[in-house]
């Protein structure tokens, strides 16, 4: 599989992640977001950025419960659970944050 | 408590018999098997070393015939054991560990 | 993932990493295993042991031989509450490094009692 822009294709494996993590930019993000209907709002961005960060420090994309966690020491309690980041990410928080930031699928997701 | 230790190089090539043995209680037990098997005989440089232990040591008996030492006299301190006796061992023991 | 699996049988899991990072795949591979056991919420801890200890050195720059540095992961297993890290003082010895040589906060065993650790443990898992 592939995405397409601006005349240029991206890789990515049969799930949608891309193949390559510096191909990455935040158009790439809008696309994949665009393909499952999700407008990405700034709330939305705050997440991709600090997968992102994460994956930069710890060359890891973190499991969902570890993301809440660690999302709620950065951005606050009422950001850091489960309710408010399934509402942005109805299909999984880790999973799909994860792909539009460009990163592997979380370690551990089956 | 005890131990099931399983170690398939031979001390001749890769250190992990004696990185084992350095690092278990006495009523744990090792198992030699595969490429390991060829210092449960006697004759070998290891067989003081292996003469001398507090734990229980087996071989695997295929593995011996295998390298075609079963010729050879067995260590006193070792016991041969078949696939069946393999498996008893696995279930005698509360755990396992296998030594890359 | 976690409330599916809340109530399941949790077992101690002791991973022993006895390799040097880089040369073979055996640290990577066991890195990412003790991860799906974390988010498994099994209770997981690592022992670092003969050249395992080196996994843990401070300062990796594997990039230049085009491999992954995953030693930074090590840093995010407390977050996966796998915050057993245990190191035998004589591996770290026998290879001139001390525990400031490491990226963790890590606890020190002596080889003598690596046996009492194992001891406390359902499954070990060597890499």
């Amino acid at each position: 599989m592939a995405i397409e822009l601006n005349g240029k294709s991206y890789e990515t494996d049969e799930e949608g992640y891309l193949e390559n993590l510096a191909d990455w930019d935040p158009d790439i993000a809008k696309v994949m977001a665009e393909l499952d209907d999700c407008d990405l709002s700034e709330n939305h961005w705050e997440v991709i950025n600090f997968l992102r960060e994460y994956y930069e420090e710890y060359q890891i994309a973190p499991a969902v419960r570890v993301l809440t966690k660690a999302i709620g020491k950065k951005l606050g309690k009422d950001k850091g659970n489960s309710k408010y980041l399934y509402e942005l990410y109805p299909y999984g928080p880790a999973k799909q944050a994860c792909k539009y930031a460009g990163l592997p699928k979380p370690t551990g997701c089956v | 408590m005890a131990t099931l230790n399983i170690v398939n190089k031979s001390p001749f090539e890769k250190r992990t018999l004696e990185q084992c043995l350095s690092r278990i209680a006495e009523g744990d037990s090792v198992l030699l098997i595969e490429d390991a098997s060829v210092v449960a005989v006697t004759g070998t440089a290891y067989a003081e070393l292996l003469s001398g232990c507090a734990q229980k040591l087996y071989v695997l008996s295929p593995d011996l015939a295998a390298r075609g030492l079963t010729d050879k006299e067995l260590l006193g301190t070792m016991t041969a054991v078949d696939y069946p006796g393999f498996v008893e061992l696995v279930t005698e023991h509360e755990r396992v560990h296998s030594w890359l | 993932m976690e409330d599916e699996y809340e109530g399941g049988v949790v077992k101690k899991f002791l991973y022993v990493n006895r390799r040097a990072p880089h040369g073979t795949v055996y640290a990577l591979e066991s890195l990412e295993t003790v991860l799906i056991g974390a988010a498994f919420d099994q209770d997981v801890s690592v022992l670092f042991i003969d050249d395992g200890v080196f996994q843990l050195k401070k300062q990796q720059q594997p990039e230049g031989i085009e491999v992954k540095n995953f030693s930074k992961t090590f840093r995010a297993l407390e977050m996966y509450d796998v915050e057993q890290l245990f190191v035998e003082s004589e591996s770290l010895a026998e290879r001139g490094l001390s525990e400031d040589d490491l990226l963790v906060d890590v606890e020190l065993v002596s080889r003598a009692s690596v046996h009492e650790l194992v001891d406390q443990q359902d499954v070990i898992l060597s890499f």
